[in-house]
């Protein structure tokens, strides 16, 4: 039997392969497509680089409509985190300052990552339900593409959160928390926190009980990005400088850099059969 | 031409495709029968790239599937099982998505056709989630040839289909099959397999046990020969 020699983008001629040579057409005399698709390793123009960003986008945006007309994700992660702070300050007297600086930033942190688990848990389950990751992945874009729009619809959601229990933390713990470091801190968590939570939560999609088994192997892969966080909301509350707290923030950053990288690279792995 | 070379695939200790040889070409619609288990999914789905066989070539219009897949994937559409669609977007959401997914350009008036053609453009602003599994599947049928593919991977794709969407689904599978295409579809509906099939294939045990041209085939002497697997077509 001849073997088709077809280029991408060409189509093999009718009868092509009786004479067993590799014959081309140019793909748009049958109407066929030979477009640009986003994602494509090869390439590199700054078209690509757009059309990637569009991508990214897309399924973001997509994650994010969803969001807006079932409420799963947000309303568990903000609502978990809610139920963190009122049982503190049942469990600690917050009313002596001390006690709200001592476990404030802990509870912060440790609240909006457990309630972050049950959130990544929803936004992949969502996906399974209807087959629609497999969907996702019948398309042409990379795999990587797809990897960064997930982190990116979970990076939404977990900021979004944030955002409606930072008041909530604030009052409760009569903290000041409102302050331009603390955009910082939040935003290099939710970065390290949406990236490495979306490819655990996709490895852990399929499993039995990946409602145990997500936490498990995520959370202590995310302690040193807690750690930082944790410490330099410490710094923060107790009003120290930039210079005391960059020391975690650095580590954050690293944390952030190497983590959004290696995640990249595992997702396009652990969604085959 | 879609090439297939000693595939084989297994899950855990089950071996679904043993070796598998098979050849597709051009211009045609290879229908793949065979009972439950047979290996039929799993080929479709190395077919679509969404599986990796253990060992084995799989060449779609001369690109190895295997090493490829991106390239792979611009040139199929895909329904499957499940019509992967999202249940609380729109039809016309839904479509314009995956029209963004593959690259379409200005897909507004491409995606209005292919629903006029699988007779669902009234429910372009209705949510998935409220339409039946047929219209769904029909909307996934669209969505398959929204980026204009040269193969066409279809897993079952009559079930759940009234029998005037059964109608849409045979005229479509005969437009699509034309020089520089082809057609790969499973099915347990003989009578369905045989019309619109060019060559029949009848899997077994993750081998292939027949490979007829349609006009060959006896049906009878098909049910004969794979008495108790084809109870089950």
């Amino acid at each position: 039997m001849a073997e088709s020699q077809s280029e991408p983008g060409g189509v093999e001629k009718p009868g092509g392969e009786s004479d067993g040579k590799a014959r081309q057409v140019p793909a748009q005399t049958l109407g066929l497509s030979t477009r640009h698709v986003p994602g494509k390793k090869s390439g590199g123009t700054t078209g690509n680089f757009k059309a990637s960003l569009g991508v990214i986008w897309a399924i973001a945006r997509k994650d994010l409509l969803l969001e807006v007309r079932n409420r799963d994700v947000i309303v568990s992660i903000a609502g978990f985190v809610l139920l963190v702070f009122a049982i503190f300050t049942f469990a600690v007297d917050i009313n002596n300052k001390d006690n709200a600086l001592l476990v404030g930033p802990g509870v912060l942190w440790a609240g909006i990552a457990f309630a972050g688990v049950i959130g990544l848990n929803r936004a992949f389950a969502l996906e399974m339900e209807r087959d629609t990751l497999e969907g996702l992945m019948l398309t042409p874009v990379s795999r990587d593409l797809i990897f960064l729009g997930k982190a990116l619809g979970n990076l939404m959601f977990l900021s979004i959160s944030i955002a409606i229990a930072l008041p909530v933390f604030a009052v409760l713990f009569n903290l000041v928390v409102f302050r331009f470091e603390m955009l910082v801190i939040a935003s290099l968590l939710v970065i390290g926190f949406s990236s490495v939570g979306t490819v655990f939560a996709a490895m852990s999609v399929r499993v039995r009980a990946r409602e145990i088994m997500l936490p498990m192997l995520f959370l202590p892969i995310v302690a040193p990005l807690l750690l930082a966080a944790i410490e330099a909301t410490a710094d923060l509350v107790h009003g120290d400088s930039w210079s005391e707290m960059s020391q975690w923030l650095q580590l954050a950053a690293a944390f952030d850099v190497v983590f959004v990288i290696v995640s990249a690279v595992i997702f396009q792995f652990i969604l085959e059969d | 031409m879609i090439e297939v070379k000693k595939l084989v695939k297994s899950f855990g200790p089950t071996g679904v495709l043993r070796g598998l040889d098979l050849s597709a070409p051009s211009g045609e619609a290879l229908v793949l029968l065979g009972p439950n288990g047979a290996g039929k999914t799993t080929l479709l789905r190395i077919l679509a790239t969404l599986t990796r066989p253990d060992s084995g070539t799989v060449t779609m219009h001369g690109i190895d599937a295997t090493k490829s897949g991106e390239l792979v994937r611009q040139n199929i559409g895909v329904v499957m099982h499940s019509a992967m669609l999202y249940g609380d977007l729109t039809v016309g959401e839904n479509l314009n998505f995956f029209a963004r997914m593959f690259g379409v350009p200005e897909p507004k008036n491409h995606i209005n056709d292919l629903l006029q053609r699988v007779e669902m453009d009234h429910r372009a602003e209705s949510r998935v989630r409220l339409l039946s599994h047929g219209q769904q599947k029909r909307v996934a049928l669209a969505r398959a040839l929204l980026h204009s593919p040269r193969t066409l991977l279809l897993d079952e794709p009559e079930s759940g289909l009234d029998q005037r969407a059964r109608a849409i689904l045979e005229g479509i599978i005969g437009e699509f099959r034309s020089p520089g295409r082809s057609v790969i579809m499973t099915t347990h509906h003989l009578e369905l397999g045989l019309k619109v099939a060019d060559s029949i294939v009848a899997l077994d045990r993750g081998r292939v046990a027949l490979h007829e041209p349609a006009s060959a085939v006896d049906i009878a002497q098909l049910q004969a020969q794979f008495a108790e697997p084809l109870g089950a077509l």
